[in-house]
């Protein structure tokens, strides 16, 4: 009963932003002459298991994305910056995994070790900007994002050969390559092996949030910097801390698509993952379970969006627009559910202080929480 | 809407059988309130007794579930703050509601527009007013510029512009110095003799007792009686409030020995802008010493507190813990040696509001047991001695599991004494630890840290309440603009003589003229606590 209620709350405010965000795109759409029932058809019709393959590999990565942003988010630091974090990484991981200093696997875990330390180092800027000169993290994770994307177009030029349209970097060798897993039959593609980071990422999140000290000190300061400064958390070296983790979580979103499919870094690489990331973070409440719908989610919307033109004959460009307004709508959901929960708790305070008497020992007897 | 027409001789504010429920709990229940015109009457009740709610109902805030309420003989019913002013009742919130940049006129004329209109007019008006009552109030004057106390004069200013006789004063005092109470008492009865009734809130009995025609005291929502000041004394009236026996903050025997826990050596700090805010601060607390300052807010306490705890660096001085230079520590490595630390401003500093209390538990002792292992929190351990602390510190929850946010402010203070006196600290530094706290609370948390000074803490002890001050402290010094300017000795001292040093007034001049010494919040028991709870959150 109480789960039950507890579990209703969570779900409450990302349901109902969803409707929401449907009402709202289903009125665009009528606005403009296009016929909501065919996009809904669209939409809402079982992904063919290529789509669904599409999907998981899609939220996996979107996944990455949302953990690295909400790690700065349950700081109150605002990481902007994940989309250059990942690009440098990304391409860093490239040029290093092309090289093959080591053989194989070894070759692999190498590389993905130097993606989390090249992101890490690339939010590590803002950090020490933030720390030692009060340069808000937002102001510049933004600038940093503008010159990761041209200083990595630059070293590419420099360093990649062309391939048709594209400059790429040179190819990983073959026996560092992580195969696809093939997860469902008569697909065309196979579920990133790297999909796997996603899972590790998300529980080691989940553990060192909750369970570990280092996760209260990033909490405790997350939810009040005053009440944690007086309780001895160097704040300073917190922010240095979380932001170097946020980096080096963005480093890894580009690792499942970089061993699995692509084997370089191209010109044509996936953009926007890192500011997806955000609105995923968002959606998901920063908690690694949370995070992982509002991944599936983005990821099936943007799946379900590729017919729309053939099938339904409207732009697929509406499916962002939908996105942006789940965004937004689930902002205000949290909020008033946040309220509603807020009074619900204190009444249940009240309720069970009545009950013990007002003379009573309410503490010696522990009650039940209904909120 | 009822006429409002004046029968002579009947109340000005008549309540009968008041109730008003919020989900879950009855805030007021059968309150029943006459109110004598041309007079000032006093609400006094402990925080949460039901005060600011029943003023709310009478300012047509909120509506009340039954009863009526009877204003100069005619029964009216309020749907909003408008509806009472129509009826001549004003109300003077706490916290000011002045914008800031504007001029007195403007900020009083602001909303009722209608009256007088905003110009000359206007102005003449609020210059009649100001005459009328001794505001010294210049209606050109930007709001800015204004002291508190002034600031205050223009909230009254505000309501008597429009038309208010009936005023509620929701605890006036609480933002202002005693020589500004003083000027406020004057104000009061001023318009007092010109005919004004006069609504007070409060639960400082001192200042009810000297203020005040006729005193009702509330008692967990409803009237529990109503007195004359001059029949009760304050010691009768506070038992009154809370419905037993008071608790005394005096300690019995001296339980002070010879090894020094904190040495504070020459502390010097200077802000930002090159004040300094502390200077040639030294002092030493022993094991089993309670170490008393007193001062007026802002006077360098907070920071003291903070230099100690780690928090601030100092720009020059030392502090030591146990004969160990502990200057260049952080807050973390000094909580660790055994310093505990009750805030001045529990939300900002003490809690985690939005944390359940077990979380609570951990924070401040991230790094000790029970509530961490190694680099791992320890859920268990923390949730059985956030238990233990609910269970030995009576801290009024459902469980453990509650947030911080949803428990009341005495309890919350529990709950962080009863953390921060975990784990056997050396040293506790204990600022403002029974404000905005109820009565029965106070005394635990007095009987808390007596139990632990027998067992040899140190305790540094910043305090607003004198009383609570001599009751608890082994020594006392008097801090004033960042320096220590006298030493006292609790078992002789009066709080007439604190509070003289405390203004910078000379003791020996003090004592006798009332001056500075009538400004300070003293009792008449030097054993009763007078100021029941300063803080306004509770």
């Amino acid at each position: 009963m109480n789960i039950l209620r507890r579990t209703a709350l969570v779900l409450a405010a990302p349901v109902l932003a969803i409707v929401v965000a449907g009402v709202l795109t289903s009125i665009v759409l009528l606005t403009v002459g296009d016929s909501p029932a065919a996009f809904w058809e669209t939409m809402l019709s079982w992904p063919e298991n290529r789509s669904l393959v599409n999907i998981i590999n899609e939220a996996s990565v979107l996944y990455l994305s949302g953990l690295a942003a909400a790690v700065g988010f349950r700081m109150n630091l605002f990481n902007i910056g994940v989309e250059g974090q990942y690009r440098v990484a990304t391409f860093a991981a490239a040029l290093f995994a092309a090289q093959a200093f080591l053989p194989g696997v070894l070759n692999t875990v190498a590389t993905i070790m130097v993606a989390m330390l090249a992101g890490a180092a690339w939010a590590g800027i803002a950090a020490v900007l933030r720390v030692t000169r009060g340069v808000s993290e937002v102001i510049s994770t933004i600038m940093l994002n503008a010159i990761a994307v041209s200083m990595v177009a630059y070293l590419l030029r420099k360093t990649g050969s062309r391939e048709g349209q594209t400059i790429v970097t040179d190819t990983i060798p073959e026996s560092s390559w992580v195969p696809g897993i093939p997860l469902l039959p008569d697909s065309v593609t196979d579920v990133y092996g790297l999909a796997i980071l996603a899972v590790i990422a998300g529980i080691a999140f989940s553990v060192v949030l909750n369970r570990t000290r280092f996760g209260f000190d990033l909490r405790a300061t997350g939810g009040s910097e005053s009440a944690a400064v007086a309780s001895g958390v160097n704040v300073k070296r917190m922010v240095i801390y979380s932001m170097l983790l946020s980096g080096a979580l963005a480093g890894l979103i580009g690792m499942p698509n970089l061993f699995g499919v692509s084997h370089n870094y191209g010109s044509t690489i996936q953009t926007g993952i890192g500011f997806a990331g955000i609105a995923v973070a968002l959606l998901g409440r920063n908690h690694p379970l949370g995070i992982a719908g509002g991944a599936l989610i983005f990821a099936y919307l943007s799946e379900q969006a590729n017919p729309l033109g053939i099938l339904a004959g409207i732009s697929p460009e509406i499916i962002a627009v939908m996105q942006g307004v789940v965004v937004l709508c689930v902002v205000i959901a949290y909020e008033v559910v946040r309220r509603y929960r807020d009074r619900l708790e204190q009444r249940s305070v009240a309720e069970a202080l009545d009950a013990s008497g007002p003379s009573g020992s309410g503490g010696s007897s522990t009650k039940e929480v209904t909120a | 809407m009822t006429e409002t027409t004046k029968v002579a001789g009947a109340a000005a504010v008549s309540l009968s059988g008041i109730g008003k429920r919020f989900p879950g709990v009855i805030a007021n229940h059968d309150v029943s309130l006459e109110v004598r015109p041309g007079t000032v009457h006093a609400l006094v009740g402990e925080n949460g007794a039901g005060k600011s709610t029943l003023m709310k109902i009478l300012y047509g805030v909120q509506k009340p579930d039954e009863g009526t309420i009877v204003v100069n003989g005619a029964t009216v019913q309020f749907s909003s703050p408008s509806d009472a002013i129509k009826h001549g009742i004003g109300m003077v919130f706490q916290h000011f509601q002045l914008a800031d940049n504007l001029t007195v006129l403007e900020n009083v004329v602001l909303g009722a527009e209608k009256l007088h209109g905003i110009g000359d007019k206007a102005r003449a008006e609020v210059r009649r007013i100001s005459e009328a009552y001794r505001f010294e109030l210049d209606p050109d004057e930007l709001v800015e510029d204004l002291g508190v106390g002034e600031r205050q004069r223009v909230e009254i200013l505000k309501v008597l512009y429009r038309g208010a006789s009936i005023i509620i004063l929701d605890e006036p005092t609480a933002v202002l110095v005693p020589q500004e109470v003083d000027a406020l008492f004057d104000n009061l009865r001023e318009l007092k003799r010109e005919g004004n009734t006069l609504l007070f809130i409060s639960h400082k009995l001192d200042e009810v007792r000297a203020i005040a025609d006729d005193i009702t005291v509330l008692r967990r929502g409803t009237t529990v009686t109503t007195v004359k000041p001059d029949e009760v004394s304050q010691h009768q009236l506070a038992e009154l409030m809370v419905g037993e026996e008071l608790p005394s903050p005096s300690t019995a025997e001296s339980t002070v020995t010879d090894r020094e826990v904190l040495e504070v050596r020459d502390l010097q700090l200077t802000d930002s802008l090159g004040r300094a805010v502390l200077s040639d601060i030294s002092f030493k607390i022993h094991a089993g010493e309670v170490l008393g300052i007193a001062g007026v807010e802002g006077n360098g306490q907070t920071e003291l507190v903070e230099a100690v705890v780690g928090m601030v660096k100092p720009t020059s001085g030392t502090v030591e813990l146990s004969d160990e230079d502990v200057t260049s520590w952080g807050t973390r490595d000094r909580r660790e040696s055994g310093v505990g630390y009750i805030p001045e401003d529990r939300h900002r500093h003490g809690l985690l509001l939005d944390a359940p209390l077990w979380e609570n538990r951990i924070l401040g002792h991230q790094t000790r047991e029970p509530s961490v292992k190694g680099p791992w929190i320890n859920r268990d351990g923390a949730r059985k001695d956030a238990e233990r602390i609910v269970e030995q510190y009576d801290v009024r929850t459902p469980g453990i599991d509650t947030t911080a946010r949803a428990l009341s402010g005495g309890n919350q203070q529990k709950f962080i004494v009863g953390r921060e006196m975990s784990g056997e600290p050396k040293l506790l530094v204990a600022s403002h630890p029974t404000r905005g706290v109820d009565v029965g609370a106070q005394a635990a948390i007095w009987d808390h840290i007596r139990e632990a000074r027998r067992r040899g803490l140190a305790v540094l002890l910043i305090s607003a309440d004198l009383d609570e001050l001599i009751g608890l402290s082994d020594s006392l010094k008097v801090i004033l603009r960042g320096r220590f300017v006298g030493d006292f000795d609790p078992k002789t001292v009066t709080p007439q003589q604190l509070g003289a040093a405390m203004t910078g007034a000379q003791a020996t001049e003090a004592t006798g003229s009332g001056q500075q010494a009538g400004n300070v919040r003293r009792s008449d028991h030097g054993d009763g606590p007078t100021d029941l709870s300063t803080g306004g959150d509770a």
